[in-house]
């Protein structure tokens, strides 16, 4: 095990081929083209096929297909690539198909920019697509957690049955980081084999159905309240977050995910040094959210304070965890605009003298 | 302990490059480290900059505001990165192809003439790490024997243009480390 420096993009290639992705399906978009670039090179080396498809429609349709045969399938995009794929991916949670979708977030909406946003978290956390279904998301702050979520997404995958979507953002896809792969790897679930996969199988059993087409309306309910089901799962056992600065009194706790994360740490670390005491808690699951995590640590805080390179999308999942118990901040940068540590020091002082004002309810 | 860079320049000067040797040669000596680059709308010919950090502790944000030190191998670079040097910084200046001094008075300013320095060693192309070596001699963020080791691997398969890169990084080694600051 020996730590390599690479791209965000190229380790999350690299993790998906070690957790035995052998198929790639996409369409170039900036800023996350290293991963299909990847691919393209390192799936012909392990008998793996990689397709650079005409658009995106046809990439995710393809990777229904592949999916709805058994196999490890990924692809990747940035925003507006994956709301071309939306239609697909409501299909592949309909037909309840493992797959990992990337979406390495740039500024929106429309065409938007091409640098690092979060304005991704409703789309990739709530609203994908129509019809009742959620993705599980998970969202890296480093190149090493990118790489390590990636392998764990494919097992989520296929013990689920359901698409999981890994939410980074442009600095995930651009920037360089050491990286370690174990040596071997064991799933992180008890998988079983996938004998609904349509395999043509020579009429050995009933034929395998992939399908999302329930024209019974009783039947229909009865797969919505199945996949409900799934979804409860997932809150009760799937939920991830770091937490930081919690084992101390503080009087802002910070509410912050992905890279954003890392610049509220070390501002964290710096305002630490002068006394000023903040905590955070970082979801890495952002559905399921960590709302109890966020509610129990907000309780031991005057105020929480959301960082987010967008409008303020993730406040409703923190208003929903602290409700009206405690006053919400906001700081923010959009449209590709970074947040620095500078920033979030002086956001917390403004919090602490009263003159930063809060979050207003709805 | 903490260093970082803002190495910037014009596409081709082989900027990048010198980060990820950077970046390479720390995580070697057991450092975290962490190198983005800009990736906008970039055209041939047009700035291309990296943000490298070597750190004692886990890299918290990979985007420096005010960095440590900055290095600019070309006039837009300057005029870019000058003012957020932190006070107390360090600002290398390519001065084969920047006439103008530096503005600022609470940074240390290293002049470099990185093209004349690497011409005189018959590699026009080696500035790009004549400017590498006079950041390690003023800061040893990474030891040079460390880097020199990355410039043997990086250029294995052209030996050619071993010697002279690192004759080029030992040139800005002693300039740079003439006026070490310990940023």
């Amino acid at each position: 095990m020996t730590k390599k420096l690479m791209k965000g993009s190229e380790a999350i290639g690299e993790a998906a081929v070690q957790a035995g992705c052998h198929l790639f399906f996409g369409y170039p978009i900036t800023p996350q083209n290293e991963i299909p670039e990847y691919m393209s090179m390192r799936l012909p080396q392990v008998g793996g096929t990689f397709v650079q498809a005409e658009s995106e429609v046809a990439a995710s349709n393809m990777l229904y297909g592949a999916a709805g045969s058994g196999e490890r399938v990924m692809t990747s995009s940035s925003s507006p690539g994956i709301s071309l794929m939306a239609e697909a991916i409501s299909y592949l949670a309909g037909a309840e198909l493992p797959v990992v979708i990337v979406n390495i977030m740039r500024g929106g909406p429309g065409l938007g920019g091409i640098l690092p946003s979060q304005s991704d978290y409703f789309q990739a956390t709530k609203g994908t697509a129509h019809g009742d279904f959620r993705l599980l998301v998970l969202a890296p702050w480093s190149v090493q957690e990118a790489a390590n979520l990636v392998q764990d997404a494919f097992d989520l995958a296929d013990y689920y049955r359901n698409p999981v979507l890994i939410l980074g953002d442009g600095l995930i896809g651009q920037m360089m980081e050491p990286v370690e792969f174990a040596d071997s790897r064991e799933p992180i679930k008890v998988l079983p084999p996938k004998t609904w996969a349509a395999t043509g199988h020579n009429g050995s059993k009933p034929r395998s159905v992939i399908n999302s087409l329930f024209l019974d309306p009783e039947e229909l309910e009865r797969h919505n309240f199945h996949l409900k089901e799934k979804y409860d799962r997932m809150e009760r056992d799937e939920v991830r977050y770091e937490a930081h600065g919690l084992d101390t009194d503080y009087d802002v706790l910070i509410v912050a995910y992905g890279t954003v994360a890392r610049v509220c740490l070390t501002a964290l670390e710096e305002l630490a040094e002068e006394g000023v005491k903040v905590a955070m808690v970082r979801p890495v699951s952002l559905f399921p959210y960590p709302s109890a995590a966020v509610r129990e640590a907000a309780a031991g805080a005057k105020a929480v304070l959301v960082v987010e390179l967008s409008m303020g999308q993730m406040i409703e999942d923190v208003r929903l965890a602290v409700g009206r118990s405690k006053p919400i901040h906001f700081l923010n940068r959009v449209g590709g605009m970074l947040i620095s540590p500078d920033a979030v020091i002086d956001k917390i002082r403004a919090i602490e003298d009263g003159s930063s004002e809060e979050v207003r309810h709805a | 302990m903490q260093n970082d860079v803002i190495m910037a320049g014009f596409g081709g000067q082989g900027i990048l490059l010198i980060g990820k040797m950077l970046a390479y040669a720390g995580m070697r000596e057991g450092k975290e480290v962490s190198w983005l680059p800009s990736y906008g709308p970039e055209m041939r010919g047009g700035t291309a900059n990296c943000t490298v950090v070597i750190s004692d502790r886990p890299v918290g944000s990979p985007v420096i505001q005010s960095p440590r030190a900055v290095l600019a191998m070309n006039l837009p670079s300057l005029d870019k990165f000058e003012p957020d040097v932190r006070p107390g910084g360090l600002l290398l200046v390519n001065t084969s192809l920047i006439e103008r001094k530096p503005a600022r008075s609470d940074v240390t300013v290293i002049e470099v003439p990185a093209n004349q320095i690497a011409n005189e060693l018959g590699n026009p192309r080696g500035a790009n790490m004549v400017a590498l070596g006079a950041y390690l001699g003023a800061t040893d963020a990474v030891s040079l024997d460390g880097v020199i080791e990355v410039v043997r691997e990086t250029f294995a398969a052209k030996p050619g243009v071993i010697d002279v890169n690192i004759q080029a990084l030992r040139r800005g080694y002693e300039i740079g480390a003439a006026c070490t600051v310990g940023v």
